[in-house]
């Protein structure tokens, strides 16, 4: 524990460092696109920020795979993180795609397979997340989450094939604006997937350490959970699955 | 390998007996896409180029929203009357089990869509009663009874299970939702197998690697 | 009520497992709900031949020990073997020898008694099962009630229907939690007949219960749970109401939840 923090903190102070070049890069630096003029720079964020939200779907499910396995509770951890991060990543994702398409394509929302595939996969997160919080923590919880987290894992692929088909069949109205990706375009392209992949990193073991720190919380509860005076008697009652056995006879 | 095959009948002819007797299941199907469709046929002013533009997506959505209802019932009903403990009590492995319910969910599914498909195709007035929609349908229904089945195993615990089950069924089963609505509009405007072959390819690779991904997961979804 | 010299049954095969032979073995078995520990390191061992009964306060974890035991329910740590067959690994083999009947009936209401025997005699792979389910319907007192449908059926007949369901397959070990509960005298009769043919024949029976005096009278060993473990572990012989109640008596060993 002792050596953590300060392995923390130069994680941190790389992040930090890493986004102050990134963001001078993208509003300083990098030459504005000719075609798209400075909507395109919402690129820089839009891009890693989908790449991260995909990798975090398989963090979730190697991590949940690896819990199915183990029962060990630290995987459980990290796929909470791992699905905690996604979904904010997704959301973001979603935005700056949203705020770049509007004025270059003219629309809002199109059915282009990347952005589908994100919008589809946010909301599996959510349903994730969502399980997690309606659920009474304890094994259970761990076990069945590991189960959503990998089959949301293995649709994503499905989703993303789908979407593609999808967007063959129904080709959209909106003209194509590939922009070029050498030069200076693509060394920003380059830091700032580096400087996300590095934040998704920071932000992830942050969220792992909270939960830790809260399953040690709750482990500490329950040793003392047996002493009546500390613990008030409809703790269990809510901790309970609503199908499982009374705790004793009734 | 015959002797599997009899335990999963047995286990699903249990649940055709038991809706025999209740109808909860095929009946809150059928009515509740009745009434989606319904409601559509009022939303949209329904002209013979609109019907088959939206009626693919009304039928099939129809399906999706009422099949969820279902499926919500067939593990419920096993939870209350705790008969779900009866059936871990037994040496049947849990894969078995898990088929048991599903070829008991893809049977209820199947005898509501009997029903929907020919009211659909009269209140939209467009042809759904095709050997190439009815492939379609078998192909949909295996998918969302793995799917629908495996997941309501996971939300039969949850409290609020009725709001659970739809938010983690509905967006996995997108991809296979995109392929029965985009196969049955080539079909309603006349095209023809080859015209739908990647959507087909897309529902196959779906149903494949959910029911072998659900069956393997099952048996740690009911572990308590 | 039950002896153990009691008259060898006709049902069961007596002498089938020597006496003696560890039936159920568990270590060091650990349990929690959420926040709330039910098992602590509980060590349990019960051979063939005995009728044991569970005694403990409420909310001491006798419910979850039987689910447990059943297979149901699967401890956070500790290892349990019956006849030798580890959990879980080797749960569908263990599941073979354990009948169980816990709080709730475990049949489908909706059902007759007789489809649901015919069922779960189905899934245990129960030989000539329609002589099988007649057999027990008889025993049960239930025969003129097999086509009826459980929901139909009053408490104590239902409970009679889930005591010829945990029967079917013949199995050595016989979880019962609080089987007399609600039970009218001629049901009670039969539970009492089944436990000592059942013992008679040289296999187990786990039993909790909530009426100590009956318990201990009708069993050859017992055992008090409380904070967690087994507070006491006697023959039955060697034990009084008051050494039950005393250990249930001290508030400080009640857990959480406990009345």
């Amino acid at each position: 524990m002792t050596a953590l923090p300060k392995i923390r903190l130069i994680w941190l102070g790389v992040t930090a460092a890493l986004m102050a070049l990134t963001l001078w890069m993208i509003f300083l630096w990098v030459p504005t696109e000719i075609n798209q003029g400075n909507i395109q720079r919402s690129l820089y964020f839009h891009v890693p920020v989908a790449w991260i939200a995909m990798v975090a779907i398989v963090l979730v499910a190697v991590a949940s795979v690896a819990y199915l396995k183990t029962r060990d509770e630290k995987w459980d951890r990290l796929a909470v993180a791992g699905a905690e991060t996604g979904v904010i990543f997704a959301a973001l994702m979603l935005i700056t795609g949203m705020v770049w398409a509007k004025p270059v394509w003219g629309v809002w929302w199109t059915g282009e397979p990347k952005l589908t595939t994100t919008l589809i996969l946010f909301f599996i997160y959510v349903a994730y997340l969502m399980f997690r919080a309606y659920f009474p923590p304890g094994e259970q919880r761990r076990r069945l989450a590991a189960i959503i987290g990998l089959m949301g894992a293995i649709d994503t692929p499905i989703i993303y094939y789908g979407a593609q088909l999808w967007e063959r069949a129904h080709p959209s109205a909106v003209v194509g604006s590939d922009s070029s990706i050498d030069g200076p375009i693509g060394l920003t392209w380059m830091v700032a997937t580096l400087t996300f992949s590095v934040l998704f990193v920071y932000v992830a073991s942050e969220r792992y350490r909270l939960r830790k720190q809260e399953d040690e919380v709750m482990a500490l509860r329950r040793a003392i959970s047996l002493q009546p005076s500390r613990t008030p008697s409809s703790s269990m009652d809510n901790a309970e699955p609503i199908s499982s056995a009374p705790a004793g006879g009734a | 390998m015959l002797a599997s095959l009899g335990t999963v009948w047995t286990l699903a002819r249990k649940d055709l007996l038991l809706e025999l007797r209740s109808r909860d299941i095929v009946l809150a199907i059928v009515v509740f896409a009745l009434l989606v469709i319904t409601i559509f046929t009022f939303a949209i002013e329904l002209t013979p180029s609109r019907s088959r533009d939206v009626g693919p997506g009304v039928l099939w959505a129809a399906v999706a929203f009422a099949g969820v209802l279902g499926l919500n019932r067939s593990f419920a009903m096993e939870a209350e009357g705790s008969t779900l403990d009866g059936l871990m009590l037994t040496p049947v492995s849990r894969e078995l089990i898990f088929f048991g319910k599903v070829l008991g969910n893809f049977i209820f599914v199947i005898i509501a869509e009997i029903v929907i498909f020919p009211v659909f195709e009269a209140l939209f007035n467009i042809s759904v009663l095709q050997i190439e929609t009815i492939v379609i349908a078998l192909l949909a229904s295996i998918g969302f009874s793995a799917v629908g089945t495996a997941f309501a195993a996971v939300s039969v615990r949850v409290r609020s299970r009725e709001i659970m089950l739809p938010l983690l069924f509905l967006p996995t089963s997108v991809p296979l939702i995109m392929a029965a609505v985009e196969s049955t509009s080539v079909v309603v405007n006349g095209g023809s197998w080859a015209d739908f072959s990647d959507w087909l390819q897309l529902a196959i690779m779906f149903d494949v690697i959910f029911v072998i991904a659900s069956a393997v997961l099952f048996q740690y979804v009911l572990e308590e | 009520m039950i002896s153990p010299t009691h008259d060898a049954p006709e049902i069961l095969d007596p002498g089938a497992h020597p006496s003696g032979v560890i039936a159920i073995e568990a270590s060091r078995l650990e349990k929690s709900f959420g926040n709330a520990a039910v098992l602590r390191g509980l060590d349990m061992t019960v051979r063939d031949g005995e009728v044991v009964a569970i005694f403990g306060a409420n909310g001491v974890g006798k419910s979850t020990l039987l689910r447990v035991l059943a297979t149901l329910t699967r401890p956070d740590h500790g290892n349990i073997s019956i006849y030798g067959s580890d959990l879980p690994k080797q749960a569908e083999v263990a599941r073979l020898s354990i009948g169980a009947v816990l709080h709730s009936p475990m049949l489908y209401g909706d059902l007759t008694v007789k489809e649901n025997l015919t069922f779960f005699g189905k899934m245990f792979r129960v030989p000539g099962l329609t002589e099988r389910v007649d057999e027990m319907a008889a025993r049960m007192g239930l025969a003129r009630r097999l086509n009826q449908r459980v929901r139909e059926l009053s408490h104590g007949f239902q409970k009679r229907a889930a005591l010829a369901r945990a029967l079917m397959h013949r199995p050595r070990i016989l979880l019962l939690d609080e089987a007399e509960t609600g039970l009218d005298e001629p049901a009670r009769l039969i539970l009492d007949g089944v436990i000592a043919e059942h013992h008679g024949a040289g296999h187990a029976v786990v039993m909790t219960t909530h009426s100590i005096e009956r318990g201990i009278a009708g069993s050859d060993r017992v055992f008090v749970l409380s904070g967690g473990g087994v507070a006491l572990d006697r023959p039955s012989s060697q034990v009084t109401s008051s050494d039950v109640t005393d250990l249930y008596g001290d508030p400080s060993l009640i857990g959480p939840g406990g009345t």
